[in-house]
């Protein structure tokens, strides 16, 4: 018999989200496990560069902002496929989870009172900072804001509140079982009791049994193949859930292409480059966004600016390279003093990965896979439909702030903000809770991975990890990118049918005791598979375009037929994922244009009453739990017509 | 011109009774911009399955993929094959435990550092969520940030003489968390507290001075002057003593 280890909460993925529960159960007094793929210090949390998002107010050019604003611009954001009650929790908690960072050691930048320049809009401008805020959290630009409103640590942000979340848990004493990978969920009747889980360093099988269980694995950029994020983000978390049969996965559609990932490597620059008044050119070294979006030019949302710079290239203005098309972004008027502060990482990678000086030379960028909307489906307490003791935040999880685009600086946020929110919601269903260990069911679920284990050893050996690896990265890349079409979509859907059953004919060549790489790749692949599948059907079936979703056969933003939230299921022995929808949740703000991007809209055909008065029938219907405070508690009704003028 | 690479590369499996250590040799064709990310993952996909490395974030962020790269201890992502000659040799970090290949546990060794030199803000205050956060200068938490921006990918530990002596030295790693919160007005512990942690042979004079860790550091971190900072506070802390 393998390991059976307890505890009170078991959090699956050490990153920002992941870890800020752990924080919020260890201070309540609950023996807390964190699982992860590798130390926490290096979860991918620590690669996001720009900020958070919180409505301080505290710079001068984030005067008047206040939590109404920073939903407002966050459902806006989301195309309205957002739950607005949701973004008002997180837009309501922002400012408080900062201070709270502050409090334990986050060395946010701070307002320096008195003239300061920025460029704004292509010009050098001054800005008297005021000198009454001196010393608070300051903030930078960030695409499709009203205010200045993103917190940030110089380019280090992520890096800097993941480390001081660290040191929180290990002050706190929460144990870490790092190089550890969760296989499956073990389950029963609709409960959640643990995890069976892999040891990355020897390959044994061990069953986690706690009283909670939370994923917090982040992102599956890596399907693509051609993503900012980082090797890790395979999306194992979120496949355990959806290999459960009964747990629906969120939006998976909606796909966040990132402006600025550098040409060749992908790595990501941030959108703080654009925020602090970096410009977009094209093959004449002409300045082309202005002319696609007067108002917010190169800050538009990143849907928005990627479509853009797509349509740009489609036009024969990309800069031509071996490695395809790009186009340039130009940082040498911010100045080397700049560039070595505020945005140091940027330089450094310029010039360790693709030998460029940003102080003279321009960056080559196109956007890039860089953030999944989608994911596993929780209420606005964090847990999981139909699943009752598991719950999930952060990038795993669709809880549903972001709709079908995300703002720059409220993902990083949201991890804390859902730490937070989700954390308490997790100690408390804890605390009710026993943990129920049962060696039976460790034998069962462990019999099932070895299984697995055993297939792959014993595959045909006609297809190979790498190679579906590769087919599926271009299906997706060619075929559900930045524009979508009918014809695309139906191929890239044909093309899964086959893919999932070649998934089943690879053979793992490596034997050697121990790590064995090869092996863990393997058992990842048919999950990866199956994301990308319910990628690829979502936007199949998705006859309307909406943020980051955007077909060329279906141009308008249908807010009569789709104004909802696509659910994706893999009931067990299913060939394909099964589709169902449900309303996007309670509308506060009806939909409107955004005020860019541009675009045609299809009025609702029933009134916001009508639509509202079915969303928690139907939602209970797809899996939701009841929340531990009724629906519609968080939303604060119609204090958003204050601030539309 | 295209180069044929001769990748030497350590190889030895712990959890294998019968591996014994020894040097492989692969060759890849040199394509433009590679680096050792790619590379290494072109040897594990096309030529040996069974090679061992980590990478996490490869973009020089992380810390995962410290490494010997022909004798020195640096970040395999960030390093360009461009800028090395036409044998590559790799090891693995020394002085951590070794998992596989060119793998080893940075992880294990960092955690417990900082539990060693209790790497957070000691403050006897409660956190307010109704209340404006305390003030602080722009330029102190820049200097915070500055001297928080360490990777922990233990090259600084690898080069260095004194901890591949004795295990218990702190490092210019460990030297540089104290300094960070050392400086940080949020931090209530005080002199006699610091000189309790960090004024040993294995804290901050353990430091024979050699300076590799400077040199070596693939962040250009000021770790010379953050330890001269500790070291600085700790000598005048022992005169008031």
């Amino acid at each position: 018999m393998s390991n059976i280890y307890t505890s009170d909460v078991l959090v699956i993925g050490a990153g920002l989200a992941g870890e800020r529960i752990a924080v919020a159960a260890a201070k309540e007094g609950l023996k807390v496990i964190i699982l992860s793929l590798v130390p926490p210090k290096r979860s991918h949390s620590a690669a996001a560069q720009g900020g958070m998002q919180a409505a301080l107010g505290n710079a001068a050019k984030g005067k008047g902002d206040n939590a109404t604003v920073h939903w407002l611009d966050t459902v806006k954001g989301s195309d309205w496929g957002a739950d607005q009650e949701v973004a008002r929790i997180f837009a309501d908690n922002s400012p408080i989870a900062m201070r709270e960072m502050a409090h334990y050691g986050v060395p946010w930048n701070r307002v320096k009172g008195g003239p300061a320049e920025y460029f704004i809009k292509g010009k050098k401008v001054t800005v008297e900072e005021d000198a009454a805020k001196e010393g608070l959290i300051t903030a930078r630009a960030f695409g499709g804001t009203a205010k200045w409103r993103t917190c940030y640590t110089a380019d280090g942000t992520g890096h800097s509140v993941l480390y001081t979340m660290d040191n929180m848990a290990i002050q706190l004493g929460v144990t870490v079982h790092d190089r550890m990978e969760a296989l499956g969920l073990i389950h029963a009747d609709g409960v959640c009791k643990g995890a069976v889980v892999r040891s990355l360093r020897n390959g044994s099988l061990s069953s986690y049994f706690a009283r909670a269980t939370v994923i917090a694995t982040g992102g599956y950029g890596r399907i693509y193949g051609h993503s900012t994020n980082a090797v890790i983000n395979e999306g194992t978390g979120v496949s355990i859930a959806l290999d459960t049969g009964i747990i629906p996965l969120g939006n998976m559609e909606a796909v966040q292409f990132h402006p600025t990932g550098i040409v060749p490597t992908d790595i990501l620059v941030t959108e703080g480059c654009r925020g602090d008044g970096g410009y977009l050119l094209d093959v004449d070294e002409y300045r082309f966004m202005p002319d696609y979006e007067p108002e917010k030019q190169e800050l538009a949302s990143r849907d928005v600016v990627s479509r853009r710079m797509k349509e740009h290239m489609l036009k024969g203005k990309g800069v031509h390279s071996p490695y395809g098309d790009h186009l340039w972004l130009d940082l040498r008027h911010l100045g080397a003093k700049h560039l070595h502060t505020k945005l140091r990482e940027v330089y450094d990678i310029c010039k360790y990965f693709i030998g460029i000086d940003p102080i003279t030379e321009l960056v080559p960028v196109r956007p890039t896979q860089h953030y999944s909307m989608g994911g596993i489906r929780v209420n606005k307490d964090g847990h999981v439909y139909n699943m009752k003791g598991l719950f999930s935040a952060g990038e795993a999880a669709c809880w549903d702030l972001h709709g079908f685009n995300r703002l720059g600086g409220n993902s990083l946020a949201e991890t804390i903000v859902a730490g937070m929110v989700v954390g308490k919601q997790v100690t408390a269903f804890a605390k009710a809770n026993p943990v129920e260990v049962s060696t039976s069911l460790a034998r069962q679920f462990e019999e099932r991975q070895q299984k697995r284990i055993d297939a792959l050893y014993a595959g045909s050996g006609r297809e190979s990890v790498v190679g579906i690896k590769r087919d599926m990265a271009e299906i997706l890349s060619d075929k559900v990118g930045i524009f979508r079409t009918g014809e695309g979509l139906k191929e890239a859907v044909a093309e899964f049918s086959k893919l999932i059953r070649r998934a089943d004919e690879i053979k793992v060549r490596s034997t050697i005791p121990g790590r064995n790489m090869e092996l863990t790749e393997a058992l990842k692949l048919k999950g990866m598979v199956k994301l990308g599948f319910c990628i690829a059907a979502g936007a199949e079936a998705r006859k309307e375009s909406r943020g980051a979703h955007t077909r060329d056969d279906f141009p308008a933003r249908d807010d009569a037929g789709w104004l909802n939230r696509t659910l994706a299921r893999w009931p067990e022995g299913a060939e394909q994922p099964e589709l169902s929808y449900e309303p996007v949740g309670t509308i506060d703000m009806p939909p409107g244009d955004r005020g860019y991007g541009g675009g045609q809209m299809i009025p609702m055909s029933i009134s916001v009453e009508d639509y509202n008065a079915t969303v928690d029938e139907l939602q209970k219907k797809n899996g939701k739990h009841e929340t531990m405070e009724p629906i519609n508690t968080g939303l604060k009704p119609g204090l958003w017509k204050k601030e539309v003028k | 011109m295209a180069r044929t690479l001769t990748f030497k590369i350590f190889r030895y499996n712990p959890y294998d009774s019968d591996s014994t250590p020894f040097l492989q040799d692969y060759k890849v064709e040199e394509t433009q911009r590679m680096n050792l990310f790619a590379a290494l993952n072109y040897i594990r996909d096309e030529l040996d399955p069974t090679l061992m490395f980590d990478f996490v974030c490869r973009a020089g962020i992380c810390g995962s993929c410290g490494m010997m790269i022909n004798g020195r201890p640096t970040l395999a992502c960030r390093t360009l094959t461009a800028d090395l000659p036409e044998v590559i040799e790799l090891l693995p970090l020394p002085y951590f435990k070794m998992l596989g290949d060119l793998s080893v546990d940075t992880g294990v060794w960092f955690r417990q550092m900082e539990e060693n030199v209790e790497s957070w803000i000691h403050t006897q205050k409660e956190f307010d969520p109704a209340a404006e956060e305390e003030r602080m200068d722009n330029e102190l938490a820049n200097k915070i940030y500055e001297s928080e921006r360490c990777i922990e990918c233990g090259c600084c530990i690898a080069g260095c003489a004194t901890a591949n002596v004795n295990a218990d030295f702190l490092g210019a790693a460990g030297l540089y968390r104290v300094g960070r919160f050392m400086m940080d007005p949020r931090d209530e512990r005080d002199e006699e507290q610091w000189f309790e942690l960090v004024s040993t042979d294995e804290g901050v004079f353990g430091c024979i001075g050699m300076m590799a860790c400077g040199d070596v550091c693939p962040k250009d971190l000021p770790l010379l002057e953050i330890m001269a900072y500790v070291r600085r506070k700790m000598s005048a802390a022992a005169m008031t003593k």
